[in-house]
């Protein structure tokens, strides 16, 4: 059958800039392979995207794309899906971006169960700024900005980050492995509520430690290995599992999942006059507005 | 002062329900058909402290809210310790002779002591004693000979029809107060003229929303901060029902990122703050001007520095406005000087920014945006102006130029949704399709020219935006000796002052006042000041701000200012000092 729209329909003219092996293509092509399995029409998807090297990612796309300011994408993406939650809005970008200077915002957004979709590409490292340390470096690993004893802090555990703020959809994707991530973004956008996707997206130019081999050695798939992600206990512990507790096993997969919550937009009372950008402007009955002030 | 006009004011500790008991009082004043002024001066705490809040009514149209109180009500000793010397012969200080005593060496000569035991009053209506405001309210009432059905309808419209017995015991305790100035003298007889024609009355922070509703508005972001928040309060309980999405968000970073996001799709938004959020919006509000965004940014100022005086007037963020974001991008600065104003302009904010496609702030302050004025009925009517939009139904050949090069600067929008003319929006610098300079080709000779272009296509959208801000405007009579020259909520006070020196003094000066302020109408400001004997300037913040302006625009410096920076708002009698010193 010859599908509406195919995957080059979603491709934009301009190439990506990325440095080849840069594990961010293949996240790109997941984005696509996903969006081309759904048949969404490129004009009712929006991306958002912050800034960094992943947040170029919007304008290789053939849909809508707002490209905004470091660590603000989801900020910009909630007010997009509020003001229009008829579009499909996916965010993309960094480590440095959604769980450093973007943290608030990635935190809040989970708590309301917005209706977005947050691929993460997680390097473990500003790329874009030419190789520092990022909120998921290791301990221990030196960088451009930690050059002496390393990096001194514990990293941030996005799964469990999102499992505890209320993230109705928690998966973790690798690049070296693009049909299970096209998979996890598919669901993930189908998914009505929440979506985190931590995709593990070697930097093959300034992170020489958590390289595609780094992860080929401890990856496995958390449901091939019985993970029920209708419970949420044992979807902590699993999240638990990797960067707190051991280095050695890498769990994959889905995490969590509900579908039973309501969003915010379930429950947003403003809806009841319609969607935001189709209601006619301008006040129906002024008296009622004015007589409390009378 | 003028023997026929209310000059009310009720002081006590944060708790005790002065502001309450104050905005029913304004309201019984809008009611009986007075021009009403009020004024809250507050601290920064919820109980204790020092509060007072003064309502000036009158039948003629006032501009402040006064001076002297011509009743002044006590409800703890601290009120009466600070104003018992301000009530003039005439008047009459209310107080609660269980808490409270006066100094009569320190009342003046003429001025009436009613000392009434409020708490024992009010404990024969409700064991808490809760009505005592509502006695003292009554003897107001009574003091001032207005009429008791306006007591009982103001109260009504308070607690609604859902609590009747609410209303029944207030208009009792009320009643008690009223009575007991009867047995201590009656009323202060001055004759002042009471109207049924109810005027309406408001905050300038509620125009601005009511100018944001008429407005078309559909998405609000806010964090609360004094003296904005009021904002925030009436759009959450008023918006939805509209179809308006409210929301209270986690900084001043997400409102304004948010206001962005929401502005992108097509949607009226908006964002009100204080100087501190609108720190934190800075970055974001730079992006808009950017990715050519409409929004509207309510800048409702305070006392700077830092956190300052959260609950004190100041005019000190003009810098900040002006400033606020790196580089180069087209903003547009509005700044009402009265109630009317908010609204009126607020609702034109909206217009502009889509015409513009870019943010445009609407600067106030405490002084302008919580205090209750009486003002005509707002026309919702207002001309919605939704700027240039890409027709719909697909791109005939190539790509989509979200940023053509225009002429004005301006060019047609697409929202998402719209099929056909898919592009990505970029803070980076961009070609006319949206696509990135900034990557790999920033440098290159002929993108070296690109960038020149788009960012003279963006700025460029000023010269259009100039025409439409609202012009400079010259106030009073046309040959002056003196020429006042200031920006927002200083337009009562000064036009107050104007009146009073011409009266008194038989002095001519006027006043060319300023409702937008960026993009600067330089040439009609100058040609109005060339005109001009001598000016005075009068602004509330250290380094005059608004001067730096008009000298950077016009190389106009001002022969004389008055700036004042205590927090409080200027009064008339004040700037009419000020003007006899600098004419002498
Ligand atoms: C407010 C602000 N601070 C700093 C920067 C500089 N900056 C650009 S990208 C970046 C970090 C990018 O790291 P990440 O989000 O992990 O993306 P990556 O490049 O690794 O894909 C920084 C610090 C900026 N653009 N804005
Ligand atoms: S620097 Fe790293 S993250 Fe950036 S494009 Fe190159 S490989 Fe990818
Ligand atoms: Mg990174």
């Amino acid at each position: 059958m010859k599908l509406a729209f195919e995957l080059e329909t979603y491709k934009s003219e301009i190439k990506p800039t990325w440095c080849p092996g840069c594990g961010d293509y293949a996240v790109l092509n997941a984005l696509q392979h996903a969006l081309t399995e759904l048949q969404l029409e490129p004009w009712n998807v929006l991306i958002v995207s912050g800034i960094g090297c992943s947040s170029n990612l919007p304008h290789f796309l053939s849909t809508y794309g707002f490209h905004a300011i470091h660590g603000r994408a989801v900020a910009v993406a909630e007010g997009a899906e509020l003001a229009n939650p008829d579009l499909h809005v996916i965010v993309t970008g960094g480590d440095g971006d959604g769980y450093g200077i973007g943290l608030g915002h990635f935190i809040h957004a989970m708590r309301r169960n917005l209706d977005l979709t947050y691929i993460v590409m997680n390097n473990e490292i500003y790329g874009l700024t030419t190789g520092q340390a990022s909120p998921t470096s290791e301990m221990g690993m030196k960088t451009k900005s930690t050059p002496i004893v390393g990096v001194i802090e514990n990293p941030i555990d996005p799964i469990a980050l999102a499992l505890s703020a209320g993230a109705t959809y928690v998966a973790r994707a690798f690049s070296g492995d693009v049909k299970q991530m096209s998979e996890l973004v598919a669901r993930g956008i189908e998914h009505h509520g929440f979506s985190l996707i931590d995709a593990l997206s070697p930097c093959v130019t300034y992170n020489k430690i958590n390289t595609y081999d780094f992860f080929r050695k401890r990856v496995y798939d958390l449901n091939k290995e019985g993970h029920d992600p209708g419970d949420l206990k044992a979807a902590f512990l699993k999240a638990l599992e990797w960067p707190v507790m051991q280095r050695d096993r890498i769990p994959l997969g889905l995490f969590y999942r509900n579908d039973k919550l309501p969003t915010y937009e379930d429950l947003e009372p403003a809806y009841k006059k319609g969607n935001p950008v189709t209601q006619r402007l301008g006040v129906e009955d002024a008296d009622e507005i004015l007589n409390e002030f009378l | 002062m003028s023997p026929h006009e209310i000059v009310f004011r009720v002081g006590g500790a944060a708790g005790d329900g002065v502001s309450s008991t104050a905005e029913s009082f304004a309201k019984m004043c809008a009611r009986s058909g007075l021009h009403v002024w009020t004024y809250s001066s507050y601290q920064s705490v919820i109980r204790g402290g020092h509060v007072w809040t003064q309502v000036r009514g009158s039948p003629e149209p006032v501009l402040s809210h006064g001076t002297e109180p011509n009743v002044l009500v006590c409800l703890n000793q601290q009120t009466m310790d600070v104003h018992q010397g301000e009530v003039p012969e005439g008047g009459a200080v209310v107080y609660d002779s269980d808490l409270v005593k006066p100094d009569p060496a320190k009342v003046r000569k003429g001025a009436r002591l009613l000392g009434l035991p409020l708490r024992k009053l009010a404990q024969t209506i409700t064991p808490n004693g809760i009505v005592r405001n509502t006695v003292a309210l009554g003897a107001a009432v009574r003091l001032y000979d207005m009429d008791f059905a306006q007591v009982e309808a103001a109260f009504k419209d308070i607690w609604g029809d859902k609590k009747p017995e609410v209303v029944e015991q207030n208009v009792r305790a009320a009643k008690l107060g009223a009575g007991e100035v009867e047995k201590a003298g009656g009323s202060l007889r001055f004759g002042i003229p009471f109207s049924h024609e109810p005027r309406y009355l408001m905050t300038g922070n509620e125009a601005v929303a009511l100018g944001a509703l008429a407005a078309g508005v559909r998405f609000h972001a806010q964090y609360p901060m004094t003296p904005a928040s009021s904002i925030l309060h009436w759009m959450a309980a008023h918006g939805p029902a509209h179809g308006v999405v409210v929301k209270q968000v986690e900084d001043e970073l997400a409102a304004m990122n948010m206001a962005v996001g929401a502005g992108h799709t097509g949607v009226r938004s908006m964002v009100a703050t204080s100087g501190g959020g609108f720190s934190l919006m800075v970055e974001a509000i730079g992006q808009a001007g950017m990715t050519e965004t409409p929004l509207v940014a309510v800048l409702v100022q305070r006392g700077g520095p830092s956190t300052g005086l959260p609950t004190k007037t100041e005019q000190g963020d003009l810098n900040l406005a002006l400033g606020a974001g790196q580089g180069d991008w087209p903003r547009g600065i509005l700044a009402p000087r009265n109630t009317k104003e908010c609204f009126d302009l607020t609702a034109k904010a909206f217009n502009l920014a889509e015409i513009y496609q870019t943010p445009i702030l609407v600067m106030s302050d405490l002084y302008l945006g919580e205090g209750f004025r009486t003002v005509d009925r707002p026309d919702f009517n207002v001309p919605i102006v939704r700027g240039m939009v890409a027709a719909d139904g697909g791109v005939a050949a190539g790509r989509y130029q979200r940023y053509a090069y225009t002429d004005s600067g301006v060019s047609p929008r697409a929202f998402p949704g719209m099929k056909g003319y898919q592009y990505t929006a970029a803070t980076d610098e961009h070609m006319e399709n949206g696509d990135l300079i900034s990557d790999v080709l920033a440098g290159l000779p002929e993108f070296v020219e690109e960038r020149r272009k788009m960012h003279e296509k963006r700025m460029r959208k000023l010269e259009g935006l100039r025409k439409d801000m609202p012009p400079p405007e010259l106030w009073g009579s046309p040959n002056a000796d003196l020429t006042l020259l200031h920006w927002g909520s200083t337009w009562g006070p000064a036009h107050e002052a104007i009146l009073q020196v011409e009266e008194k003094q038989g002095l001519h000066v006027n006043s060319l006042e300023f409702p937008s302020l960026f993009p600067f109408h330089a040439e009609e400001t100058l040609r109005i000041l060339k005109e001009v004997k001598r000016t005075l300037a009068i602004e509330a913040n250290y380094t005059g701000q608004f001067s730096r302006l008009l000298r950077a625009e016009t190389g106009y410096k001002p022969d004389f200012s008055f700036l004042k920076y205590d927090g409080e708002p200027f009064t008339g009698r004040e700037i009419a000092e000020r003007i006899l010193e600098v004419v002498a």
